[in-house]
């Protein structure tokens, strides 16, 4: 076989594979959503949304945990500015995020990282970067990935607004589904002892800072902090002591 | 009917949900970042993940309180073991789960 031919064999492998790969690493996000979107649409609805108005916020906002307090929000008639201020908030976490992700993303394409870049919550983040760290995940990949998470959220949140009730609510132990899935993933994170290390600080600031203060700001303080303490850390152990 | 109220209210939750996420993506993977602030990227994933979990596995309620007999917590256990000794992230939600509905039925 020539040379060309088996390149044009891989591309098309390549673009195919995307596909299956994309969707076979987003299962675990999607079981995990399926609960939580149902439950969103019967909150949201019981607060008077319609299924169209769920949807909207769905694919416009697509940000579970601000939905929620949107959600709540509106029903107790909070005030617009006051409604996009939370949400502002509760997502910045998102930009830590996107940076650590962006490491693996030099020089891509600037309209597929657009939609990348809207599909980036906790668990589509925390998958595609163990794949984009240890293996050969390429960013189509990554696109199938959020977007099969964004279309599991959007069924799910619709199809709860229209049901108005729990379907099979907390069968199967399937609440569990995500923190097992980030159980998984920080395991896989923990490739040295400065990432345990730097783990174990951020796990007691952010339990520490959850009971301090509202909100959920504690999720980004403890990882900034916990983040500079470790590359403190990795200088010192560099520098000094000399083994 | 979709009120206008309500698409300001979405469209501008949209706006600043969608900002965060996409200013690092473009303008990050544009430049060459320093030494300090790769590494300091490279701990934020462990960070990151270690500060979403734990507080859903040891804290409680609204507001916040310490609880450490939450059946979150107990499940957490060997779901954590089993990750360490399989890497199999399917096989953990799936064993995860079953342990978590099993400390249900058990408590």
């Amino acid at each position: 076989m020539n040379l060309k031919n088996l390149k044009k064999n891989r591309d098309h492998l390549g673009r195919k594979s995307a596909l299956n790969r994309g969707m076979a690493a987003a299962w675990p996000i999607c079981l995990g959503y399926a609960p939580i979107g149902l439950a969103f649409g019967v909150l949201a609805q019981k607060a008077g949304l319609s299924p169209l108005e769920i949807g909207l916020m769905s694919v416009i906002v697509f940000a579970g945990s601000s939905q929620f307090i949107a959600v709540s929000m509106l029903a107790a008639g909070a005030s617009t500015v006051s409604i996009v201020a939370t949400a502002f908030i509760v997502n910045l976490r998102h930009f830590l995020m996107s940076s650590a992700l962006a490491v693996y993303l030099k020089n891509s394409d600037r309209k597929k990282l657009t939609f990348f870049s809207y599909g980036v919550t906790d668990e589509s983040f925390a998958v595609n970067l163990t794949r984009f760290r240890e293996s050969d995940w390429d960013l189509n990949s990554a696109l199938v990935t959020n977007f099969t998470a964004n279309i599991t959220w959007f069924i799910t949140t619709v199809l709860g607004g229209f049901s108005g009730q729990f379907i099979p609510a907390h069968a199967f132990g399937i609440d569990y589904a995500l923190v097992a899935m980030f159980i998984c993933l920080l395991v896989f994170q923990l490739k040295g002892s400065i990432y345990v290390f730097t783990a174990l600080i951020a796990g007691i600031f952010a339990v520490v800072l959850s009971i301090l203060i509202p909100g959920n700001s504690y999720i980004v303080i403890a990882s900034m902090a916990a983040a500079a303490i470790g590359v403190i850390l990795k200088k010192k152990a560099a520098s000094g002591g000399g083994n | 009917m979709v009120s206008s109220e309500y698409l300001a209210v979405i469209i501008g939750m949209g706006l600043v949900t969608f900002l965060p996420r996409w200013l690092p993506l473009v303008y990050l993977t544009k430049r060459n970042l320093p030494a300090w602030l790769v590494e300091w990227l490279d701990l934020i994933p462990a960070a990151i993940l270690s500060a979403l979990l734990l507080p859903e596995l040891v804290t409680g309620g609204a507001p916040r309180s310490m609880d450490l007999l939450r059946p979150e917590l107990m499940a957490a256990v060997p779901t954590f073991l089993f990750a360490i000794f399989t890497k199999s992230l399917g096989g953990t939600v799936i064993v995860g789960m079953f342990i978590f509905w099993l400390v249900g039925k058990l408590f």
